[in-house]
């Protein structure tokens, strides 16, 4: 059971590689040699965990959801707090980890992509504690959406550079940091944001991400004797928080749902779904599951939570899908409201949108499961920065019922 | 390697190998803007086929694959209209220009058939470096098709060495970091990295990304075998694009073409 991936070629089976310009090559090796120099050595792993824990917060509580579990009385609810990170959700443990070896590797600058702002905020918060000058890719549409998350990286001290290519959304932000990154590689450090890209980023993203899932492996196991929970649940867009989690307890006896955005349904042509309506294709250096037309273009992919709006998926959940190890599941945009309003009145979290796909299968799969089991669900973020959206929402349901 | 690709590397040096995007601004322009860059010297023509996610390219190409893909042009009609060229009189080689993504979703075994069906030459896959490419690029030879290999300034030169010992057809030596487009400098080492390149190869050695004047391609004299230019033509082609789509202008814009090409083109040589 035990696997050992990626290759030296950084392949998760058929999954991932390094499908880039030649010119990207050089700055992939120097990466490579990098991380591997950081993970080794023993200041490094110190200082990242001394970052983790007094300047973010960890560890993040496992909580359990007593009223929740009664509610659809089933399996045993717990949830991983990674929303009580600093800036509120799992995306500043991979933005620390990648700016300390940034400033390791010599770097000054950092450039990031981001599509709703969240890596973006996340990126130029490590940036200022570490010292690093930051520019942050926006496609000019989500600059638009996104007004209040522009605002913030701008107050942390990073230039917002928006993105007028494709459909100037996160794909081709995507785009535009590799592109610049190239143009810049010897004082530039692409910080990605996903665990998604050419290789090493998905390994490198999922170091830094593992710390949720071998923490919540601890913290359960020190609740229980010793066991194990049944099941782990979490939200795949690139999939950054849901390798995290899954690192933990990919290798032992436990179930593993990924959790896509479902959109308007699979039908409609509405949603963010890869995983159950994709064919195996390259984005961003990768190859993996794509939404793109038949003869190859990628296509614009469409979620209530923009966090989730990724026409690609990480690498290794693409391996993780094709050796069957975990269920992708979808959930609708409807469904994660409902649970997200669920979570709020039976344990009063407001939790990301994002996160609300991940509650509303593990609400699902919990009613079938004996009152003897357990799950976690991985709660990748918290839903402050939603609540315009479901302030606008409401007021739609509330127009529709007059 | 097809009779053509031959021919083209014993031709007198520089050689001249223009990129155009297939279905910009129509398809049928793109066969007449084939032949005119035939017409006025080139020894080689890439054909580009658009795509949505064009990562090594800058803002130029990026906007002609936009159009292009508005005009409904895929990897398939473009090797289509190869033959619509060599009808009209085309005989230089043609290498396709595609991104990885579209060759997968087509599939190499009908890309091979149709490449044999209308007289392609060569393959070029700017997101397939050297250490993804090995199959496809045997896979080329089988088919007689030059796979034609990328190295930059910062490839170290054991890579180097490598990458120019398997090069077929061309060797496109980048000449700066970043994205295609037009620039005015060069990466520093560029000298000894096309010295590295050419002590190494076996096939022509090419410049290319960033080239738009005559002036430019003349401090390489001597260091190469000749030039790639890209986005300067495409720019081109896009100012002209409204007149090249309208049969009363066509004429007067594949002239105006023609005049743009007789001053960039480094050596005048027609074809024959």
């Amino acid at each position: 059971m035990k696997t050992v991936y990626p290759d030296s070629k950084g392949r998760y089976g058929q999954f991932g590689g390094k499908f880039v310009p030649e010119t990207i090559m050089f700055a992939l090796e120097e990466l490579e040699r990098g991380f591997l120099e950081a993970i080794n050595d023993e200041d490094f792993k110190k200082d990242l965990e001394h970052e983790l824990t007094h300047y973010s917060g960890r560890p993040t509580p496992l909580t359990y959801a007593g009223k929740l579990t009664e509610r659809l009385g089933g399996a045993g609810i717990y949830l991983k707090r990674e929303d009580l990170n600093h800036t509120g959700a799992h995306k500043i443990n991979n933005a620390i980890g990648q700016a300390l070896l940034a400033k390791r590797m010599g770097k000054k600058k950092i450039i990031a992509e981001t599509g709703a702002g969240q890596h973006g905020v996340a990126a130029a918060t490590a940036a200022a504690r570490y010292g690093l000058e930051c520019k942050v890719y926006m496609g000019e549409e989500d600059i638009r959406r996104q007004e209040l998350n522009v605002f913030r990286m701008k107050l942390l001290g990073a230039e917002v550079i928006p993105v007028t290519s494709g459909t100037r959304t996160l794909k081709d932000a995507t785009n535009e940091a590799i592109r610049q990154w190239v143009s810049a590689v010897e004082d530039t450090f692409y910080l990605i944001g996903s665990a998604v890209g050419p290789h090493p980023y998905p390994k490198i993203v999922k170091e830094f991400q593992s710390v949720i899932g071998f923490e919540a492996k601890a913290q359960y196991k020190e609740m229980h004797g010793g066991k194990l929970p049944d099941k782990i649940v979490a939200c795949v867009g690139g999939g950054s928080n849901a390798i995290g989690i899954f690192a933990g307890f990919v290798n032992e006896d436990v179930k593993l749902v990924g959790v896509e955005a479902g959109g308007k349904g699979i039908l409609t042509g509405l949603h963010a779904a890869t995983m159950a309506n994709g064919r195996e294709g390259v984005i961003h250096g990768s190859l993996t599951y794509l939404l793109q037309s038949e003869e190859g273009q990628i296509q614009e992919p469409y979620s209530i939570s923009a966090g989730l709006d990724y026409p690609g998926v990480g690498p290794e959940h693409a391996y993780l899908k094709f050796t069957k190890r975990v269920d992708y599941q979808c959930i609708t945009d409807e469904e994660a409201l409902e649970a997200l309003n669920i979570l709020c009145l039976e344990e009063g979290i407001l939790c990301a949108l994002e996160s609300a796909h991940a509650v509303a299968q593990a609400i699902k799969e919990a009613r079938t499961m004996s009152p003897d089991e357990n799950m976690i669900i991985c709660l990748s973020g918290r839903g402050d920065k939603d609540v315009h959206t479901l302030f606008e929402q409401q007021k739609e349901e509330d127009s529709h019922d007059q | 390697m097809t009779n053509r690709m031959k021919e083209f590397q014993t031709q007198k040096t520089p050689l001249f190998v223009p990129f155009i995007t297939a279905g910009d601004p129509s398809p049928e322009a793109t066969v007449d803007l084939a032949l005119a860059l035939q017409q006025e010297g080139a020894s080689a023509l890439e054909l580009g086929i658009p795509y949505s996610d064009p990562l090594a390219d800058g803002p130029v190409i990026q906007r002609a694959s936009l159009r292009a893909l508005k005009n409904g042009m895929s990897l398939e009609k473009a090797i289509q209209l190869v033959s619509i060229m060599r009808e009209k009189g085309l005989t230089i080689p043609v290498i396709i220009f595609t991104y990885y993504n579209l060759l997968l979703q087509l599939g190499e075994q009908k890309f091979f058939e149709l490449a044999a069906q209308h007289d392609i030459d060569g393959l070029l896959v700017p997101d397939m470096p050297f250490e993804e490419s090995k199959e496809l690029h045997e896979a080329c030879q089988q088919h007689d098709l030059s796979f034609i290999s990328l190295a930059a300034p910062t490839t170290s030169k054991e890579r180097l060495g490598e990458i120019s010992r398997t090069a077929q057809g061309f060797l496109y030596c980048i000449s700066s970091l970043g994205v295609t487009g037009t620039r005015t400098s060069f990466a520093k080492d560029l000298n000894r990295f096309l010295e590295n390149a050419k002590a190494s190869s076996q096939v022509p050695v090419l410049v290319g990304f960033g080239l738009s004047s005559r002036e430019q391609m003349q401090q390489f004299e001597g260091k190469c075998d000749g030039f790639i230019m890209g986005s300067a033509i495409v720019k081109k082609i896009e100012e002209l694009g409204p007149e090249l789509v309208n049969e009363e202008t066509k004429e007067k814009a594949i002239a105006a073409f023609s005049d743009f090409l007789s001053k960039v083109v480094p050596v005048k040589k027609v074809y024959s």
